[in-house]
C-alpha cells in the first residue's frame, strides 16, 4: 500500500500557476491589474498629458500652425474679456444649477428614504435610476418640444392667461429671448433637469444613513419638524449633498450640447472648446479651456474630501 | 415613536418631482404621431402613423449611423467586460499601495466633464498622428464604459463570501477552474447588468464621440446623427421615431440590469 501525498500533484501549466498565485500573491495581482492599468494609463492618463501639453502651446497669429514651444501665452488668452467671460458665465451657471437641483432633489431624496416602503421604495428607485440613464439627447429634445415658442409650455399658458409670466421673464435684461427655448431661462432648466438624478440618488444615501434614533431623540428633546429638519438632517446629509454636486457642477461645467440647442448661444466653456478645436483649428486655446474645469473640479474634490463626501457616493 | 405617516406637502413635493422626471419624456412619444412636420406646435394638429414607415422605407441615411452605433458599443462594451472584471478582482480583498489611486483612475474617466475626455483624446489623437476611425471612437467609449462594470462586478465580488473559493481550492481545482466553475457563475448576472449598462451608456454616448469621431458621413453614430438634426431639422417627426427607438435602447436595459442585480445592497446604476 503506498501513502497518498496530502498535496494533489500539479497536472499541468494551470496547476503550477495556481502555485504561484498561492505563494506570490502579488503576481497574482500584477497580471489582473496590467492590462486595465494600461489602458486607463496609456489612453487615458496619456491623452490628459497630450491635453496639458497642448495648452502650452500657442498658435501662431498670422500664419494659424501651431508653435510647439512651450508658452503661458495661450492661458494668458483666458484673461482676455471675451473669454473670461465665458469662464464666469459658465462656472454661475454650474453653481446655480447645482443649487436648484439640491433644492429640487431634498423632498423626492427624503421622501425616498425615509417613508417609501416595499413598491413604492422600489417605484422610487426605478422613477429615479430610468431618467439618469435614459438618452442624453432624447431629455435634450423633449425639452426643445416643451420651450418651444408654439410648444406645450406656451399653449398651457395661453389656456391660463399666464403667457404674461413668461413674457415679463423674457424681458428681463440678460434673459431675453424670442420665446423660451432661445432664452438662458431655458437653458437652466434644462440643465436642471438632465442633472437632477445625479443630486438626487447620494442624497437618498446618506439620508437613509440617518438613524430614526435620532430623529426620535431630537423630538423628545421638544424639537419642532422645522427643527429637526434643520439641525439634525440637513447636516448629516450635507455629505450626500456635496457628492451630488460633484456630479452637478462637474457636468454642467463641461457640457456643450444643452447650449448649443437650447439658449441664446452666448458661449460656455464646453462649446469654447468644441468650436475652437474644430471650426478655428486653435487647439492649443482650446486645450487651455478644457484645462479649467479640470482646475476647478480638482478644487472642488479637495474640499469635498476633507467634508466627507466621498463616503456617501 | 415618530409618525411614519409623511406631511402631505412633502409626498407632494416628491411626486411632483417624479412626475417632473417623467413627464418631458412622454411628448417625445406624442410628438411622433404628429401630423405637422415644421413645427413643434401642440396640441398636434392631427395624428398618423406614418412616420414610422417614412423613418423605415425613406430616411436611408438613418441606418449607417444605426450599425456604427451598435458596433462601437459592442466593441466598447466587450472591452470593458474585460478590463472591468480584472481591476474589480484586483481591488477586492486585496490592499495594496496605489489602491486608492486606481480607484480613482477608474472614476476618473466619468467624474471630469466628457469635454475633458473628448478633447484630451482628440489632443492625443493629434499629437500622434492618429487618424480618426471606428477605433478612435471605440477607444474613448471604452474608456469611460470600464467604471460602469467595475461598479457591478466589485459589488457583487464584495458580496461573495471568500469561503466557496477556499472550499473550490480545498476541493482540487486550480485557480482557473474556480474562475471558471465558482466565480463566473456566481458574477453572471452583475456582470450581464454592467455590460448592459455600459451598451446603454455607449450607444447614447455623444459629447466624447464628437471628438473622436472625426467629420467624415462614415463616422456618424446614431447620437451624432440625432444631434444633426437638433440643429438642422429636416422631417422632424421622423427624429421622434429614432428618438423612440434610442430612447428604448437606453431604457430596457437599465431595467433589465435593475431586475438582475435586485434584492442586493448593490443595485446597478448606482452613478452614472
Amino acid at each position: 500500500m503506498t501513502t497518498a501525498s496530502a498535496i494533489l500533484p500539479a497536472r499541468g501549466l494551470a496547476d503550477h500557476l495556481t502555485a504561484v498565485f498561492w505563494r506570490h500573491p502579488r503576481v497574482l495581482l500584477a497580471l489582473l491589474l496590467t492590462p486595465p492599468l494600461l489602458w486607463l494609463g496609456v489612453v487615458y492618463l496619456g491623452s490628459l498629458a497630450a491635453l496639458l501639453l497642448q495648452s502650452f502651446y500657442s498658435i501662431d497669429e498670422f500664419s494659424g500652425v501651431v508653435k510647439e514651444e512651450f508658452t503661458l501665452k495661450t492661458y494668458g488668452e483666458l484673461l482676455r474679456p471675451s473669454n473670461f467671460d465665458i469662464l464666469v458665465r459658465t462656472v454661475t451657471m454650474a453653481a446655480l444649477v447645482t443649487l436648484a437641483c439640491a433644492i429640487l432633489a431634498f423632498p423626492i431624496a427624503y421622501y425616498a428614504a425615509r417613508y417609501a416602503k416595499g413598491h413604492w421604495k422600489a417605484a422610487f428607485y426605478l422613477g429615479v435610476m430610468l431618467p439618469l440613464w435614459s438618452s442624453y439627447l432624447v431629455k435634450v429634445y423633449a425639452w426643445k418640444l416643451i420651450l418651444a415658442k408654439e410648444g406645450i409650455l406656451g399653449w398651457a399658458a395661453e389656456r391660463t392667461h399666464t403667457s404674461w409670466i413668461i413674457d415679463g421673464l423674457l424681458s428681463i435684461p440678460g434673459l431675453e429671448g424670442s420665446s423660451l427655448s432661445t432664452s438662458p431661462i431655458g437653458t437652466f432648466a434644462v440643465f436642471v433637469y438632465i442633472w437632477l438624478p445625479y443630486m438626487i440618488l447620494p442624497m437618498q444615501a446618506a439620508l437613509e444613513r440617518v438613524p430614526n434614533s435620532m430623529l426620535e431623540a431630537s423630538a423628545d428633546l421638544g424639537a419642532t419638524r422645522a427643527q429637526t429638519l434643520r439641525t439634525v438632517i440637513l447636516p448629516l446629509a450635507l455629505p450626500g449633498v456635496i457628492a451630488g454636486s460633484i456630479f452637478t457642477f462637474s457636468l454642467t461645467l463641461g457640457d456643450y450640447i444643452i447650449p448649443q440647442i437650447i439658449g441664446n448661444s452666448a458661449n460656455f466653456i464646453g462649446m469654447a472648446v468644441y468650436q475652437l478645436q474644430g471650426t478655428a483649428g486653435n487647439i492649443p486655446l482650446a486645450a487651455a479651456f478644457a484645462v479649467v474645469p479640470i482646475a476647478i473640479m480638482l478644487i472642488y474634490l479637495a474640499i469635498a474630501r476633507r467634508m466627507g463626501a466621498f463616503d456617501a457616493l | 415613536m415618530l409618525s411614519d405617516r409623511s406631511p402631505f406637502s412633502l409626498r407632494a413635493a416628491a411626486v411632483g418631482g417624479l412626475l417632473f422626471l417623467h413627464l418631458p419624456i412622454l411628448l417625445i412619444f406624442l410628438y411622433a404621431f404628429t401630423t405637422e412636420e415644421r413645427s413643434f406646435q401642440f396640441p398636434p394638429p392631427g395624428l398618423t402613423t406614418q412616420w414610422f414607415g417614412v423613418a423605415w422605407n425613406d430616411r436611408p441615411d438613418i441606418w449607417p449611423p444605426l450599425w456604427l452605433s451598435l458596433k462601437v458599443a459592442t466593441i466598447a462594451t466587450a472591452i470593458a467586460l474585460v478590463l472591468g472584471t480584472l481591476v474589480a478582482a484586483a481591488m477586492t480583498r486585496t490592499a495594496f499601495f496605489g489602491r486608492e489611486q486606481i480607484s480613482l483612475l477608474i472614476l476618473l474617466p466619468i467624474a471630469l466633464p466628457g469635454v475633458i475626455t473628448g478633447m484630451a483624446l482628440r489632443s492625443a489623437f493629434g499629437v500622434m498622428d492618429i487618424p480618426f476611425s471606428v477605433w478612435t471612437i471605440v477607444l474613448g467609449h471604452a474608456t469611460f464604459c470600464i467604471v460602469i462594470v467595475y461598479n457591478n462586478a466589485v459589488a457583487r465580488l464584495r458580496r461573495l463570501s471568500g469561503g466557496i473559493m477556499e472550499a473550490s481550492a480545498d476541493l482540487g481545482a486550480n485557480a482557473f477552474q474556480t474562475f471558471r466553475h465558482v466565480l463566473l457563475p456566481n458574477m453572471g448576472s452583475a456582470l450581464l447588468a454592467g455590460g448592459m449598462l455600459a451598451f446603454a451608456l455607449s450607444f447614447d454616448e455623444v459629447i466624447v464621440t464628437i471628438f473622436t469621431a472625426g467629420s467624415g458621413a462614415e463616422a456618424k453614430t446614431l447620437p451624432i446623427w440625432m444631434l444633426d438634426e437638433l440643429i438642422r431639422p429636416r422631417q422632424r417627426p421622423v427624429t421622434n421615431v429614432v428618438a423612440i427607438v434610442v430612447f428604448a435602447a437606453t431604457f430596457l436595459p437599465i431595467l433589465a440590469a435593475y431586475y438582475l442585480t435586485r434584492g442586493g445592497s448593490e443595485t446597478a446604476g448606482m452613478g452614472k
